[in-house]
């Protein structure tokens, strides 16, 4: 086959692939019931699969890990709950606020973190996201402490003529949250293929080599670093409307952990395969944790066979197979 | 005015002085070799030179202007390019990204969100017109990773050109490579040189490529200059052939 021609095939056999997989998104809660599974379910999907892009999009594509993006994940969480609780009923507030929250703490913070590299910057991350643990968990009066972030629900969504229920019909919220992940997802994609993406993954493949390009290395992993946390802070704004709860533990470097496995466990160099990885995650543990507590044991099983035989992931596994 | 001039450069690590007190005048569109045996101190000067680090003493006067305290990303933006003696390019991805990357940064569109149609176009025409120059046209979908040495050397060329440097500094451009991928680098720079009248300063082992190519070489040996001169002169240098066979017994 000619390259040419071999480059149009490889082009319609991606365009198809992401076609399926918003084909599946959208009619997910008509065929997840057959699975056993349930609406809620798929929406926990969503907005993990989409905290696992978000890590993704740094650690697959600038090659910056970061340990500590439960943070910015809590911080949208709460920052959602505040605006539910104390000052505005709509629900499409509380998510922008709480991104921005989220998002411009993760700016600020990511100014200082953006010198260190490798373990390094892992560490420090780390740090500072245990730090919003402990004042989420010590702060009662706010937070509510350990007992978690209570007393808000998710309102109606308001479109004059009609307005929804997101509250009580599960497959409202499940739009209204694969909504929010679309227009986050193709923000990404295009971020991604824009010059700026591929400095981005320039500084991944050779960091030397981009600075002697002319590529200020700080300043891009800052901005790349940012937009992860805005994207993370979505994610966590979506997650306190999902359980109308946010629990101090979604700060926790636990849940970092978690959506770094994701990630990896998914493929990390690939755009969807983080939320492959989500998926396996989110459902392992609903089934395994019905049967087991230890459930844990067997995502770390899974991740050990991974990383060993399947180093670049589920779908990096089929792309290089479908490449071959 | 000259293009570079290097005035009394010094490089301490510690107690390790690696450059001492070297200077050197490169005019425009002049090719420079600098060469010298094993530890003279190439590597270092050459570091100097291209902002990797910064000198203990002296000054880099690119184009008339000090650039000795510059960061290597201001050093490109003024026009200095580098390679390196270890392939330095993005493995995963194909020639032609490798080298859009560049084109894009020259361009000053490293932030840009999006870019118009006509940006694209334009983009994607000096890309090629890049490609057609290093002979790497026919390879512009491969893997820069999966490519032979030689070609991997000659896209990192062409990554260096892409930022349209007014000097070209080459850390040792036939590391590591048999007499046919020499012969091409060697024919790919006399380009460069010649037809693109591109001031070049190179580091090189191979002294066929030295004398074949060099307007000018300069002879460091023990971190101090030790010669300057037309090939001719220094083929005939005695302190040059001490130097680098050991004093006659």
């Amino acid at each position: 086959m000619k390259p040419e021609l071999q480059k149009q095939t490889k082009q319609w056999v991606r365009a198809a692939g992401v076609a399926a997989i918003w084909a599946a998104l959208i009619s997910a809660p008509f065929w997840m019931p057959l699975f056993g599974g349930y609406t809620a379910l798929g929406t926990r999907v969503l907005v993990l699969g989409l905290a696992a892009m978000s890590v993704n999009f740094l650690l697959g594509f600038t090659g910056v890990l970061s340990f500590g993006h439960a943070a910015w994940f809590g911080l949208g969480a709460y920052g959602a709950g505040f605006v539910l609780k104390w000052a505005v009923l709509s629900t499409p507030v509380a998510v922008i606020a709480g991104t921005l929250l989220g998002g411009i703490a993760g700016a600020l913070l990511g100014a200082l973190l953006v010198r260190r590299r490798g373990v390094y910057f892992a560490m420090v991350t780390i740090a500072f996201g245990q730090v919003f643990y402990y004042i989420a968990f010590q702060w009662s009066s706010v937070t509510g402490g350990d007992d978690g972030l209570r007393g808000f629900e998710r309102q109606p969504l308001d479109f004059g003529a009609f307005s929804l229920d997101l509250l009580h019909n599960d497959v409202y919220f499940f739009y209204f949250a694969l909504f929010c992940f679309a227009v986050a997802v193709t923000l990404m994609a295009l971020i991604l293929r824009s010059p700026f993406g591929r400095t981005m993954i320039a500084i991944r493949e050779n960091e030397r080599r981009a600075r002697f390009l002319g590529i200020p290395i700080e300043f891009h992993i800052w901005a790349a670093f940012s937009l992860s946390c805005f994207f993370m802070a979505l994610a966590g704004a979506l997650y306190a409307l999902l359980n109308n709860f946010a629990d101090p533990r979604v700060f926790h470097y636990s849940l970092s952990g978690d959506f770094v496995i994701m990630a990896v466990m998914g493929g990390m160099r690939t755009f969807w395969g983080p939320l492959l990885g989500a998926i396996v995650f989110v459902v392992l543990q609903d089934y395994i944790s019905s049967v087991t507590v230890n459930w844990m044991s067997f995502i770390g099983i899974l991740i050990v066979l991974i990383v060993l035989f399947f180093p670049r992931g589920i779908l990096g596994l089929i792309e290089q197979r479908r490449a071959a | 005015m000259s293009t570079l001039e290097v005035k009394n450069v010094t490089k301490r690590f510690g107690s390790l002085v690696a450059v001492r007190d070297v200077s050197m005048t490169v005019a425009k569109g002049e090719l420079r070799a600098v060469i010298g045996p094993n530890g003279a101190g190439k590597t270092t000067f050459f570091n100097l030179v291209s902002g990797f680090f910064a000198p203990t003493a002296g000054s880099i006067l690119f184009e008339g202007r000090d650039v000795a305290a510059f960061t290597p990303q201001e050093r490109v933006g003024l026009g200095m390019a580098r390679t390196f003696q270890i392939t330095e390019i993005f493995p995963e991805l194909t020639v032609f990204e490798n080298v859009r990357i560049d084109t894009e940064v020259a361009a000053g569109y490293r932030l840009r969100p999006w870019l118009s149609r006509a940006d694209t176009a334009e983009v994607r025409r000096r890309v090629e017109e890049t490609l057609a120059l290093a002979a790497l046209s026919s390879k512009a979908n491969r893997l820069v990773g999966e490519l032979a040495h030689g070609d991997q050397r000659a896209a990192e060329i062409a990554m260096a050109l892409a930022l349209k440097p007014r000097l070209l500094l080459l850390d040792e451009p036939t590391a590591g490579m048999g007499d046919q991928e020499t012969y091409e680098i060697t024919q790919l720079v006399r380009r460069l040189h010649k037809d693109g009248n591109l001031t070049i300063v190179l580091i090189e082992h191979d002294m066929r490529v030295v004398f074949h190519l060099a307007d000018r070489i300069t002879v460091l040996d023990q971190g101090s200059f030790l010669a300057e001169g037309t090939p001719q002169e220094i083929a005939t240098n005695e302190a040059v052939q001490t130097a680098y066979l050991g004093k006659a017994a």
